[in-house]
Parts: structure tokens; C-alpha cells; sequence
């Protein structure tokens, strides 16, 4: 592998790219440029709108191996980072370990063309990478291709549970997330799932759309899902005779447990410190609406960040350093997006608005690179959904095509989920911010409130 | 002069004697008034049976008179309290994104003043509700507001604070299920519902 021809090739797009930028009004991709320098990460290799990188997946040769395949395939399509080639029918394209049972077991080496791989083709085709899942033993082997250098770049070895097991697909999800790491140096957004509400009961759904579950089951209404960000646990509200109780879940066990202080009021929109300890929420009662934190670690210490008093405070949002709270506030007259340190004081405004112009906005979510507030605004009766840029304060709009609201950040703070009955009805979106790709999450009527894991660690991903 | 006075009283006899001795023997009219009597005994008898069935009756009549007057009663005091739980079920609504009483609720707002001073014991819950175009976690405050707004007004007019409750469901429990104007004003109230001292209502 010789990473500096491959910093060659793709200097000079990132050089036209670059330059390109430098005319472009968003700071948020120059904001990601800089920190990739920062990183000393390799510059060559930055993701361009329209330049992606090639990436072929071969064929697996057994229905487990097939299955992982599938699944890694659309992973990576769903990643929004490569252009995935198919690979033309006709056994002439076999990667080594995948082949007839005389060769299971063997792993693959770094001699592609040795091991038959077709590298002159792939290139051909327009393949920078390729990937190819294999059996050795018990163990799979997931081997990723640098075509150009012509050998295998890196491989990562994992037991996956059983083909039926519920474990399996979050198991080759990882896989997935690893050809991320091993090709272009981040981290993906496969092994990930979603919260979301509907007809009263919390959810969840893996980020491509599969295995989802009911993880709420009791008869009371539920809504506002929020994760923590050890990716374990998730917390949720429930109207309980007038009065709305927050409940703190295990992803696995299903046994909740009730936040204290919380149930004695309207308690609502809860939302994780990122260390985990606190859990900040709304609370309405007949003076208003306010924000509250109270320690969950310790089960103690209700403390009260924002005094309202003709004006209403809710809807929490940490910034990924735990520093500071992004919240809503109608102290403008209509809701907009302020923000305050997290212990309450230095309140003001975040997002700009014009008085009297600019419609509601709600719902914010800081994304986890701290860069961003996606929130949602009513622009002319209907909601859409926009970014805050956190150190220039610019706003733009996302959205425009029916209405679109609530969005939630994935781990990569490039794709958003998000409700919207642009088909016809509502339900949950997904929108790459780089390319604007927009794909939908769930084809359900109904399904609201959605809320991105972090990426699920890997004892946290057995199933209830 | 004693014999004949003797003579005088054997005449009367000898007469006497001849009279009875002579003519058809008398009608018995003795049983004739027997059977009268008996008659008479017995329409009396049955009469007062009569009377005592007709008293019975008339005691029936006023048992079922007095049950009537009662069930009469209850159901007016059930209708009277049907009535006045109708009138303080009876919601009021906003405008989109407001929660001020408008000016054509303050009549059905007085008019629960008027019943929970009348009824010492009842205490109610509002719920405040929005429809579905807003934000579905700010509709939460909103519908707080909503039913804050009204408690504010039932509190500034003499009702106890804790008599009040009030909840929000924001646009969790729309009335109206349709995605138009006429189902959205529907879905913008405030709902009124006991939780004690409702069994039986005074008017105001």
C-alpha cells in the first residue's frame, strides 16, 4: 500500500475542491477541513460533494456471508461517502476468501492478484476500495481493498452471532463502520439506531430501517425520546394522570426505572448530559414553563436553570463538551433557539431571527462534533428544517419540500433524521447535509419524534 | 161487684179465646227481614271490602304517587346535575398559537364560577390542548398555558387556587381528527372535567 501515490491522485481534486470552497458561503465544511488538518489526518483523502470514492463489495459465497454482504453494502451506500460500484455478473470476479469450500478458512493476504482478485478491473470500473467478507473458523473476516495500491489496506476479524440470531445485523453493522475507519479514516454511522415515537409508544429502528422494536410497552402515552450518550440507555416521558413522568431504560432489559422529582408535574423533552450524570428536562406548571436538571447518577439534586415567568423555556439541547444548553424560549414573543451555560446563567439568543419576520422555531439538537444546531422554524405556516452554524451564528435552510421538522443528528454530524409528509403522509427521513440525499427511515404513517443513538456499543447491542 | 168484675175478665178471656181460634194462620214476615238483613249484613260486608280495597288501592296509588315524586325528584336532581356537569364540560377555545380567553368564552368561564361557588365540594381539571400544526413539544407548554390561562381567569373571579388543577396534553389527544381549520379550532381548548364532589349539583 503506498498511501502517498493515493494522496497524489487525490490532491488535485482536493485542491480544485478547496478552492472551490473558498467561494462557498458555508463555513461548516471549511470549519471540517481545518479540524482534518488539525487531526493531522490524511488531507488527500476529505469527502467532496460529487467525489467519491469508488467502492465495490463482492459477493459472499455463503447465506451468512451473502447476508453480511447485503447488509455492509447498504451500509455503506447508506454512509453517503463512496460510489458504489456493481460488480458485472460472471464468476471471473471471485474474491479469494469467498470462494468454493476448499478455500474457507484461509484468510485472506495482502496479495490480492494472488489471492485472484481483479484489482486492473475494479480499478477499470472506477473503484478505489473493495471489500470482501470471508470465513476463517468461526471468525469473519472483513478484508478492505486498496485497489490503487494494489493490496489489502486493512482487516478486521469478528465472530458474528448465528444468521437468526438478533444480535447478527448490528454485529456486521460494526463491520461496516470499521470500512469507514479503514478507507477514509471516520467513524460511521451503521452501527446506530432510532428512537421515535408512534401511536403513543416509544420504538426503535436500526439507521437502515430494519429490526425495529417496541421498547415502550406500557398503556401510558409516551413521547420525547432521548439518548444517553453511552449509547445504553435512553430516557422517555409518559402522561401519568395529568402529570408527565420521566423514565430511564436499559436498551437491553426493558426495565425502566422512574427519574425522581419527575411525575409530580408536566415533565417532558428530556435530554442527557454527555457524561451521562444529569438529565436535563422541561417542566410546566401554573407559573410556566421552565428548564430543570436533576443528577440521575445519584437520583438527587433538582436544580432549575431558566425563571420564565412570562415566558416559556423548554426543550434542552447539550453541546457535546457538556458545557453549554441550546433551548428554546418564547421570551422573543414567539419560541426561538437561545442557548445559556449549563448551569443556567449567560442566556441569549443563538439563533437570529427577525422580529415580527421569522416564524417559530423548535426542537433543537446540538450534533455531536458541536459544530451545528439543527432545529426546525415555521416558514410560512408550515415547518422546515434548518442549521445553526455554532461560531458564525449563519442559518440556513435544509428543507423545503412539504413539511419537515424535528430533526436529530447521526454520529457522523453529516446526516439528520427527521419527520416529514413530503410523500404524502409523515414519517421518518433521512438527509445527508453534504450531498442532500434524502432517503426515508420507516414507510410508517404516524412515526414521529426521532432521536440518532450514538454508535451502540457492542455489549449494549443484544435485543429486549 | 167482684163477681162481676170476675165475670168481666172471663168475657175478655172467652173473647180473647174465640179470636184465636179463628182465620188463616199470619205471614211469617220474621224470615222476610232475616234474609234483608243478611243482605244488607253482607253488602255492608262487601262494601267495606271495598273500601278497604279501594283504600288499599288509594294507599298503592299514593305509595306510587310518593316512589314517582321521588324518582320525580331524583330525576330532576340528576337532570340538574346532568345539566350543570354539561355546563361545565362546555370548552372554550383559542386562537392558533394564543392562549387569551377570547371574549365569547368569558360567558361559559362565568358560568363555571357561578357552579363551583354553588358547589362548595367540587373540584375540577383543566386540560389544555392545541392542534397539530405547531411544534409537538412546545404544544406542551402552549396547552400549559391554555389551561393556566383559564384556572387564572375562574381564580380572579373568587374560586379557591385549590379547587383547580391544570394539565396539558399538548396536540396528544386531538378531539377533532381531521387536518383542516374547522378540526384545528375544534383541537385548540381547554377541556373542564371533575375530579370530586360531582355525585350531585346545585344550579348556580
Amino acid at each position: 500500500m503506498t498511501p502517498v501515490r493515493r494522496l497524489d491522485g487525490w490532491t488535485v481534486r482536493g485542491c480544485v475542491a478547496a478552492a472551490l470552497l473558498t467561494f462557498y458561503p458555508s463555513s461548516r465544511l471549511v470549519a471540517q477541513d481545518t479540524s482534518a488538518i488539525d487531526r493531522g489526518v490524511r488531507i488527500g483523502i476529505i469527502y467532496r460533494p460529487g467525489v467519491r470514492p469508488g467502492l465495490v463489495v463482492l459477493p459472499g459465497t455463503t447465506p451468512a456471508l451473502d447476508s453480511a454482504r447485503a447488509i455492509i453494502a447498504r451500509d455503506l451506500d447508506y454512509s453517503d461517502r463512496f460510489e458504489l460500484i456493481t460488480l458485472p455478473g460472471g464468476d471471473s470476479i471471485r474474491f479469494s476468501g469467498a470462494a468454493p469450500s476448499s478455500r474457507v478458512g484461509r484468510p485472506p493476504t495482502g496479495g490480492g492478484a494472488a489471492a485472484g482478485l481483479n484489482y486492473p478491473l475494479y480499478q477499470a470500473l472506477g473503484a478505489d476500495f473493495a471489500v470482501g467478507v470471508a470465513l476463517a473458523g468461526d471468525t469473519t473476516v472483513l478484508a478492505v481493498h486498496d485497489i490503487t495500491a494494489g493490496g489489502v489496506r486493512r482487516e478486521f476479524r469478528a465472530v458474528l452471532p448465528a444468521l437468526k440470531d438478533p444480535g447478527f445485523r448490528m454485529a456486521v453493522h460494526r463491520l461496516a463502520d470499521h470500512v469507514l475507519e479503514a478507507t477514509l479514516g471516520t467513524g460511521g454511522i451503521a452501527a446506530t439506531r432510532i428512537l421515535f415515537v408512534m401511536d403513543g409508544k416509544v420504538y426503535v429502528i436500526d439507521q437502515d430501517g430494519t429490526d425495529r422494536q417496541l421498547v415502550s410497552s406500557s398503556d401510558h402515552q409516551a413521547m420525547s425520546p432521548a439518548w444517553a450518550q453511552d449509547g445504553r440507555r435512553f430516557a422517555y416521558m409518559e402522561f401519568w394522570a395529568g402529570h408527565g413522568q420521566l423514565f430511564i431504560q436499559p436498551l437491553g432489559s426493558g426495565k425502566r426505572q422512574p427519574v425522581v422529582t419527575t411525575g409530580q408535574a408536566l415533565d417532558f423533552t428530556p435530554a442527557f448530559s454527555p457524561d451521562g450524570k444529569t438529565l436535563a428536562f422541561s417542566r410546566a406548571t401554573e407559573e410556566g414553563t421552565d428548564i430543570y436538571t436533576v443528577n440521575v447518577k445519584d437520583n438527587c439534586c433538582l436544580q432549575r436553570l431558566t425563571v420564565g415567568r412570562f415566558s416559556d423555556n423548554l426543550s434542552p439541547t447539550y453541546s457535546p463538551d457538556g458545557q453549554r444548553v441550546a433551548f428554546v424560549s418564547t421570551r422573543p414573543g414567539l419560541p426561538q433557539i437561545y442557548v445559556m451555560a449549563a448551569d443556567g446563567t449567560d442566556q441569549q439568543l443563538f439563533a437570529p431571527f427577525d422580529y415580527g419576520v421569522t416564524g417559530s422555531s423548535n426542537a433543537p439538537d446540538w450534533s455531536p462534533d458541536g459544530q451545528s444546531v439543527a432545529f426546525h422554524r415555521d416558514v410560512g405556516g408550515t415547518l422546515q428544517v434548518f442549521v445553526l452554524d455554532v461560531r458564525t451564528r449563519a442559518v440556513r435552510q435544509l428543507t423545503s419540500l412539504g413539511r419537515n421538522e424535528d430533526p436529530t443528528w447521526a454520529p457522523d454530524s453529516r446526516h439528520l433524521a427527521f419527520v416529514s409528509d413530503r410523500s404524502g403522509y409523515r414519517q421518518l427521513w433521512i438527509i445527508d447535509l453534504e450531498t442532500g440525499r434524502i432517503r426515508p427511515l420507516l414507510q410508517q404513517s404516524g412515526a414521529r419524534l426521532p432521536a440518532w443513538s450514538p454508535r451502540i456499543p457492542e455489549t449494549a447491542s443484544s435485543t429486549p | 161487684m167482684k163477681r162481676l168484675s170476675l165475670l168481666l175478665l172471663g168475657g175478655i178471656a172467652v173473647v180473647a179465646v174465640a179470636a184465636c181460634g179463628g182465620g188463616p194462620p199470619p205471614q211469617p214476615v220474621t224470615p222476610q227481614q232475616n234474609v234483608d238483613s243478611i243482605a244488607q249484613a253482607e253488602k255492608r260486608r262487601q262494601d267495606s271490602i271495598d273500601a278497604e280495597a279501594a283504600a288499599a288501592r288509594a294507599r298503592e296509588e299514593e305509595e306510587r304517587r310518593r316512589q314517582q315524586r321521588i324518582a320525580d325528584s331524583l330525576a330532576a336532581l340528576g337532570k340538574t346535575t346532568e345539566a350543570v356537569r354539561t355546563m361545565l364540560a362546555t370548552m372554550i377555545h383559542f386562537d392558533y398559537d394564543k392562549s387569551n380567553i377570547r371574549p365569547d368564552d368569558a360567558g361559559a368561564l362565568d358560568q363555571k364560577v357561578g357552579i363551583l361557588q354553588a358547589n362548595a365540594n367540587l373540584r375540577i381539571r383543566i386540560s389544555g390542548h392545541c392542534d397539530e400544526r405547531g411544534s409537538d413539544e412546545y404544544n406542551l407548554a402552549l396547552g400549559n398555558r391554555r389551561a393556566t390561562a383559564a384556572k387564572q381567569y375562574l381564580v380572579s373571579h373568587g374560586i379557591d387556587a385549590g379547587r383547580v388543577e391544570t394539565v396539558s396534553y399538548g396536540e396528544e389527544r386531538p378531539l377533532a381528527q381531521g387536518h383542516d381549520e374547522s378540526a384545528w379550532a375544534q383541537n385548540r381548548r381547554d377541556e373542564f372535567e371533575i375530579i370530586a364532589g360531582g355525585d350531585a349539583l346545585r344550579q348556580p
